[in-house]
């Protein structure tokens, strides 16, 4: 078995017995449920507030589980053992977001059908938002891995993470938004697609270098 | 004890003129040593003097103000040295077994958890998460990366820590089985582990 492929399988089973997206999906559902009761049934006001609360739900859904993804393994010795392996760490970090964004970015996108109905949006349109949230929760992991690697040997670091990575949420939820709002869908996919890649790419590099300079 | 061993290439590793820190502090300063194939280095020093510092040099995990740290004899530098630290590097929601075979992966090496599991004495432990395993049982699963992965330079800080007179007598034969294999131990320590040491250095006197 490869360093990626172990690294996947092992972060996928703890992720998984740890509650897995239990707990983010819950979130997302619940925030995204409450709307309809805070606001009211009508249906003019829930179409117009309904996509940006669902991307900014799904955005601090996933934010919450950012947090302990590299200080687990800075406190109890890993982050040294990964550094030891063969593979680099980029590969290894990446092997990480994939399982993340599998236990915990796939169940949030999937939870994103019922929310989207319950905030009145056209059921024509679900499938398209889904697919958006699929590719938004890529892009989100990305930069948090960036986020949560600089922050890991933060105590309470949550509050920071959120800061540096929340501006770099906002070109998913702005594209994100315009999808579930049925605006101009497939450009808005084709340009949410670009950020997940880019996100996907860039964020393991960045994560890596921060945790070299953590590991001292 | 001769023969082939798994490095056959003779693996050694040399310090020279070595100068730490840690942050403002300069822990050491212009410390040099050479351990060649089957030597053991004793690595001595009252707390807060730098030896887990100077391991972690050698591990390459920080960057030494001056000085060089060479592995020789050894096919591929990523592939050269064990680290054990204080920290286990565990997660307790994995058994023991998914440690050895994650661990298999991560190192690229070629299964061998029955071996692991054997030598380390946790064949009743293997399916138990490392949530529940004792101090010196978690420890043993630390060391048992060991034997997971062959490498051929170990590098040991308190390996001792936490183990019974079974458990130390069992890192004893890892590191004599080691030594008799061609490879190097380097191991910071506060009481002298079985084997007599090729040398011992001492550091912050």
């Amino acid at each position: 078995m490869s360093a990626f492929a172990a690294t996947f399988r092992r972060d996928a089973a703890l992720m998984w017995a740890g509650g897995g997206a239990l707990a983010p999906v819950g979130y997302f559902l619940g925030a995204t449920m409450l709307v309809p009761l805070a606001m009211g049934p009508e249906r003019a006001l829930l179409e117009a507030a309904g996509p940006p609360l669902v991307w900014i739900a799904a955005g601090l859904a996933v934010l919450a589980t950012l947090e302990r993804v590299f200080q687990a393994d800075l406190e109890d010795g890993s982050l040294d053992q990964m550094l030891l392996s063969p593979a680099p760490l980029e590969l290894l970090v990446l092997a990480k977001g994939l399982a993340m964004w599998c236990v915990v970015g796939l169940p949030i996108a999937l939870a994103g059908a019922p929310a989207a109905i319950a905030l009145q949006a056209p059921v024509s349109l679900v499938p398209a938002i889904v697919l958006s949230l699929a590719l938004g929760m890529a892009a989100f992991i990305g930069v948090g891995l960036a986020g949560a690697a600089v922050t890991a040997g933060v105590k309470r670091g949550g509050v920071l993470i959120a800061l540096i990575v929340l501006p770099f949420f906002a070109p998913p939820i702005i594209f994100g938004s315009a999808v579930a709002a049925g605006d101009q869908v497939a450009a808005a996919l084709s340009i949410l697609a670009g950020c997940a890649l880019g996100a996907a790419a860039l964020g393991p590099i960045a994560a890596a270098a921060a945790l070299r300079l953590q590991a001292e | 004890m001769s023969g082939p061993g798994p490095f056959q290439d003779k693996p050694s590793l040399r310090v020279e003129s070595l100068t730490l820190a840690r942050g403002e502090r300069t822990l050491l300063r212009d410390f040099g040593f050479a351990a060649g194939p089957g030597g053991f280095v004793e690595i001595r020093g009252g707390n807060g003097a730098g030896k887990t510092t100077l391991l972690r040099a050698i591990a390459g995990f920080l960057k030494p103000r001056a000085g060089a740290i060479a592995f020789e004899g050894v096919e591929e530098p990523s592939l050269a040295l064990h680290y054990v630290g204080h920290l286990n590097g565990l997660k307790g929601g994995a058994s023991v077994l998914a440690h050895l075979r994650y661990w298999a992966g991560l190192f690229g090496a070629a299964p061998r958890e029955e071996e692991a599991l054997t030598r380390l004495g946790l064949r009743a432990q293997a399916e138990l998460p490392a949530r529940v395993l004792s101090q010196g049982q978690a420890r043993r699963l630390a060391l048992a990366r060991l034997v997971a992965a062959p490498r051929p330079v170990w590098l040991l800080d308190e390996p001792a820590a936490g183990l019974d007179a079974q458990g130390r007598g069992v890192l004893s034969a890892l590191i004599e089985a080691h030594r008799a294999e061609g490879g190097v131990v380097v191991a910071a320590v506060h009481e002298a582990l079985g084997p007599a040491p090729s040398q011992t250095l001492t550091v912050g006197a």
